[in-house]
């Protein structure tokens, strides 16, 4: 992954299987503790306890294929610049996935295509939630599709005009 | 400071698409549509999916086309990725690999339009693994 926006897309995707019909997705950058925070929220099924300890085995997956790799990826980029990823998960609650990365790190990842990811996201998944946040030092921003929905008022959230309203909102915030 | 999105950006924007006479009512049986399948897996996102994505649903979007697009789990195929499955109405479904933007429009505007064929079909004899019985 080349950007912090693609993990984001990756691991929502785990939140999408799990069944949840709401994703909360955080970006919190604090320059005086000089980090970045990604934490993303789902109310799916959650996970039990011997699930949670096999998340870091790229060869453990609960979908019929071989390998896991998104979370192992997510690890080893925060782990990278000296950060952590932190996974709560409770079955029948859901799962909040926190990643810490060290804010000014050589090896920090840009943000990138933030857009991008939330309306691909929502374009693919127009029955789920997305809220998305970005907090700074001296900003703080929200985007929610159950507001947008609400004001659309029948309009489909996935027509072009409103996916460009969306781009640009998320790239004045980003 | 709290930036608040323009909500009467937004509004404007309902009124004008509400007022369009082309403002289509997606039928309820999406098995009537034309569907679009981008696999967004980890293998397919670091191979750059999720431009494909947004370009095909701002694009069929944007050229009128009803269409469903959604997104899939690993097919398999990571060698060709980005893959891109399209199942029109009454035809076997079809998967393109290695789809860039070039290739994304010429689906749109070759298959998805006219039904003729496109370089870079992936024949379907796989199971997705969401779908497969563990």
């Amino acid at each position: 992954m080349k950007e912090l926006s693609l993990h984001i897309l990756d691991i929502v995707q785990n939140s999408v299987h799990a069944g949840a019909t709401e994703i909360e997705i955080d970006i919190t950058e604090s320059l005086s503790d000089n980090q970045y925070v990604i934490r993303i929220a789902d109310n799916g099924k959650g996970m039990d306890n011997e699930t949670l300890q096999s998340l870091s085995n790229p060869f453990f997956t609960t979908k019929n294929k071989k390998t896991g790799l998104g979370i192992p990826l997510l690890q080893q980029h925060a782990e990278m610049t000296g950060g952590t990823v932190n996974i709560w998960s409770e079955p029948g609650k859901g799962t909040v996935i926190t990643a810490v990365f060290t804010h000014n790190h050589f090896d920090r990842q840009p943000m990138g295509d933030m857009a991008s990811t939330f309306i691909s996201l929502v374009v693919a998944y127009p029955q789920i939630e997305f809220i998305y946040k970005h907090t700074t030092e001296t900003n703080e921003a929200e985007i929610n599709t159950f507001k947008i929905k609400e004001i659309l008022d029948g309009v489909p959230i996935t027509s072009a005009e409103v996916l460009e309203y969306i781009r640009s909102i998320i790239k004045s915030i980003s | 400071m709290k930036k608040v999105a323009n909500l009467d950006d937004l509004r404007r924007l309902r009124d004008e698409l509400k007022s369009k006479t082309s403002l289509r009512e997606k039928s309820e049986k999406s098995d009537e549509l034309i569907q679009v399948r981008v696999g967004m897996a980890t293998c397919c996102i670091t191979s750059g999916s999720r431009e494909i994505m947004t370009f095909l649903a701002e694009e069929l979007d944007k050229r009128k086309i009803e269409a469903v697009v959604t997104q899939t789990g690993c097919m398999g195929y990571c060698y060709a990725e980005p893959t891109v499955e399209v199942l029109v109405p009454g035809k076997e479904p079809i998967v393109f690999g290695y789809v860039n933007k070039a290739k994304a429009d010429e689906i749109i505007e070759k298959y998805i339009k006219t039904g003729e064929l496109v370089e870079g079909i992936i024949p379907k004899n796989y199971k997705n693994f969401d779908e497969t019985e563990k």
